[in-house]
Order: structure tokens, then sequence, then C-alpha cells
């Protein structure tokens, strides 16, 4: 899990809720950004155009912090590469 | 229960001619002309260039930039006017009122602008997947369930979606729900916002808007203008609203409503005609008493004499002293908000004493050879008037107004 993918995760919880991405760390969970049930699935909606990817809804029903997001999406992106699929 | 008389405690307009209420009321007054050259989408594309566009409206204006994405543009308007009729009837959000309250709210086009631009991206952009948020704000009832969560509303809230007629019979709904005892408050009105590409195309190809403007009852009349707005109407039963001190704005005595059962878009005589007496019977009230009706006057060629018809056979003789205007050549056709607007404009019609005109008249018409207020609006009073109402799909609403110093 890179810092730069760390940070574009941020930036995109920073886009759709409104909020300032320094305000935003690894450590955050959804309950303390004020990110509730609709807020996330706008979030995962942005995450997967931000690194095309498709999350899975049994992958994403267990999100509740930024950093299991971001471990989430490191995930799918090495998946991705490692299958060649074309981006 | 016994019938309760039910009153308008707060009016709120968002409009081509008017953000709010007073100037709204200004515009009905000077005979103020809403429509401008589309800037919403190209119109280079389109046959018919004028529309009747809220100029300058930014959502951030009323919303938090969270609360904007949130919702489509009518849904805003649907809140934007709730929040000042709610305000003028002095209730505060969160208030023990709204525990038996309830919002019934029309639209005709809901949030399908958000949809539009939603299936632009899949099947134009080609991308994989689309916002998830184009689900509740496109839902027709996204602008009544904010109101509900803004003003912690507990009854009854929902839409209704009968085209042209969705705002009338939505009102018509929470007038009887009050009356009846299920509700003591009602948040009830309209709004649409249409501009979308996708949505004005449509309406091009049904060849029913003016390539000009919009001049109903007029000889040379071309079509309707379609107009973007949201209007609303705080109800209460007259016991409770007195006793709370609440202004008193006017009050609701009847609604009739009648399906013409002949065909999907081609108005009949019959089926205005019945919903204007149901609506007369509802009220307990003789057609001579009626005077003055906020017609349906959508300026299109099919409407307009056939409205004047229905109102002839309807009102007989009376029909000659009967002033009617269409506020649609103001602030265009507003399709499921246009009820709430023209509802709004009524009630001002009887608080003011100020007979709205039917602006861009240039011609009479034998054919709608009524009293229409041409160009110029002009004092006048009277104690009962009509709000018209009527729908493709062959639907008609009719609202019963009183006013206020009659209460």
């Amino acid at each position: 899990m890179s810092d730069d993918l760390t940070k574009r995760v941020i930036d995109c919880i920073a886009e759709t809720q409104h909020l300032e991405a320094e305000k935003i760390t690894v450590e955050s969970s959804f309950e303390e950004l004020g990110i509730d049930s609709l807020d996330g699935i706008n979030i995962l909606f942005a995450v997967e155009t931000e690194f095309d990817i498709s999350i899975p809804d049994e992958a994403a029903k267990d999100i509740r912090t930024v950093r299991e997001m971001a471990e989430g999406v490191a995930k799918l992106v090495a998946e991705k590469a490692s299958s060649g699929s074309p981006s | 229960m016994k019938p309760r008389r039910v009153v308008i405690t707060g009016i709120g307009a968002i409009s081509a001619i008017g953000r709010n209420v007073p100037e709204f009321a200004d515009s009905l007054r000077e005979g103020r002309c809403g429509f401008a050259p589309i800037e919403l989408v190209d119109r280079t594309k389109l046959r018919f260039q004028q529309a009747a566009e809220i100029r300058g409206y930014k959502a951030e204006d009323y919303f938090s930039p969270k609360e904007a994405t949130m919702l489509d543009r009518f849904a805003q308007f649907a809140t934007i006017a709730a929040r000042e009729a709610v305000a003028e009837a002095g209730l505060e959000p969160g208030g023990k009122e709204f525990r038996r309250a309830t919002v019934i709210t029309g639209s005709c086009v809901g949030g399908q602008t958000t949809e539009d631009q939603g299936f632009d991206d899949l099947y134009l952009k080609g991308r994989p997947r689309i916002n998830p948020l184009i689900i509740p704000k496109t839902m027709a009832n996204a602008g009544a369930s904010r109101i509900s969560l803004e003003f912690g509303v507990n009854g009854g809230v929902y839409t209704i979606s009968t085209a042209c007629s969705s705002a009338s019979h939505a009102i018509g709904q929470a007038f009887w729900a009050i009356r009846q005892g299920s509700a003591d408050l009602a948040i009830t009105g309209g709004s649409e916002a249409m501009f979308s590409m996708g949505i004005l195309k449509a309406w091009e190809a049904m060849r029913v808007v003016s390539t000009e403007t919009c001049r109903p009852f007029s000889k040379d009349r071309r079509g309707l203008i379609l107009g973007e707005g949201g209007a609303m109407m705080t109800l209460e039963a007259l016991d409770s609203a007195k006793a709370r001190g609440a202004k008193i704005l006017g009050e609701i005595v009847g609604f009739g409503m009648s399906s013409d059962g002949h065909h999907l878009t081609q108005p009949s005589v019959d089926g205005p005609a019945l919903a204007l007496e149901a609506a007369l019977a509802d009220a307990g009230l003789e057609g001579g008493q009626i005077g003055y009706v906020n017609a349906h006057g959508t300026g299109t060629v099919a409407n307009d004499p056939t409205e004047v018809k229905a109102m002839r056979q309807v009102f007989g003789a009376h029909a000659d002293k009967l002033a009617i205007s269409s506020t649609k050549s103001m602030h265009g056709h507003t399709l499921g908000a246009a009820g709430a607007l023209e509802g709004i404009a009524t009630v001002l019609t009887l608080r003011d004493g100020f007979f709205p005109p039917t602006v861009n008249f240039t011609e009479p018409d034998p054919e709608c050879d009524m009293d229409v207020i041409p160009n110029e609006g002009r004092p006048g009073t009277a104690e009962y008037a009509f709000s018209n109402s009527f729908a493709f799909g062959g639907l008609n609403a009719v609202l019963v107004f009183r006013a206020r110093d009659a209460v």
C-alpha cells in the first residue's frame, strides 16, 4: 500500500464528502469523518472510477476506515496488474 | 370527525419571475415575462429557443456543497419553496406541529435531469459505472423526502406524478387530508426542473413547444414555453391555525378531479367540465360565485379553446362575466409544479385584489372568447377563484380558493 495510493483514496473521500484532505489521515474512521452508509456507497463509486477497479459488494460492506479502504484498493489494483487486464 | 376548514398559512415560490413570493407577486402584477434564450443546454440543437429558466441560480446560495450534490435541481426548488412557506407560517424546523404533518408534492419529470447525465456517461461516454446517487436523486419523491428530513415531518409523505396536474392533485389530496382530520398540517405543492437535452428533444418532437413565445388564448398562439421552478404552501385546519395565532393568507374550499377516459394527449371538453363541476360540488358553491380562474392556458392550439368550451359549459352565462388569465404566459409551463405556482398566483390574486394578466396576447380568437385579461393586469376582487390543471393522459384537477378576508 503506497503513500501515493493512500493519498488518492483520501482525495476521493475529500472530494465526495466536501472535506479538506488535510483533515483525513490513514487512521481516520468513517464514523469520525461523519461518513454514513449512503456516503460510503458514493465513495466506493469515486474510488472505483479513480482506480478503474470493481469493488465486490462482499468486500465493500466491511470497510470502516481509510486504512481498510486503501488496503482493499491496493489488493484489487495488484490483482488487476497481475491478471494483465487492460485498464 | 366533522369536516374542518382548511387555511393557507404560508406560501413559497421560486421561478423564472422571482426567487421568492414577493418577487413573484411583483412580476405577476407587472406582467413580467420570464422567457429568455435557453442557457442550461445547447440550444443550437433545438428547434425552440425560449424557456423560463431561473437565471443565475446557484445551488450553493441555498445548500452546502455536499447537500447540493445530493439533490437534483427539482428537489432543490421544492426545498427552497418549502422553506419560504414554513418560515412565513411561523413554524420552526423540528417543531411538534410536524409530528402530525403530511408532505404531498407533485412532479412530472422528477430527477430525470440527473438520470440523463448519468445515462450520457454510461451510453455515450462508455463509462463502466455511474454515480449511485442517481437513484435517490432521480426518485420523484426526492423533494418530498428532503422536505420531510429538513423539518422533521412524521406523517404521510408522498409524491403524485400526473403530468401537468401533479401539483394540483397533490394540493387537493393535502386539502382533503386536513379537512377529514388525517393530518393537522401539510406542506404541499410541486417542483420541476426539466432542462436536459434528452427531455427537451422529446418535447421538441411532441411539437407543442412554441418556436417563438407563449400566447395563451391569442389567435396566433404557437404552443407552450417550458419553465422550471417550485412552489409550496402550508395548509392547516382553521381552528388550529387560529389557536396558534398564524397569519391566514387564504382558504381552500374545494377540489375536483376527473379523467377524460378519451385520449392520451388530445384534450376533451367533457373531462375538464366534469372536474370543474366536481370542484364546485366539493366546495358547495354555484358557478356564479366564482370570480376569477387561473386557467390551465398552455397556449397550445388544442388546449385553450377546449378549456374555454369546458368553462362555458359549466359556467353558462356567467362565463361572460368571469375574468380568467394564464400566468403561464409569464412563468412558463412548469409541468408538475404548474398547479402549485398557479395556486399561489391565485392566492395572491384574491389576497391583493389584483387580477394578473395573460401577456404576449396579440389577437382575440373567437374560439377563446372570454375575458382573458390581455397584457395588463387590473384591480379586481373576488371571493372565490379556481385554479385549473389539465394534464396529458386526460387527467384534470381543479382547486377552489377563497379570499382571506372572507375567512
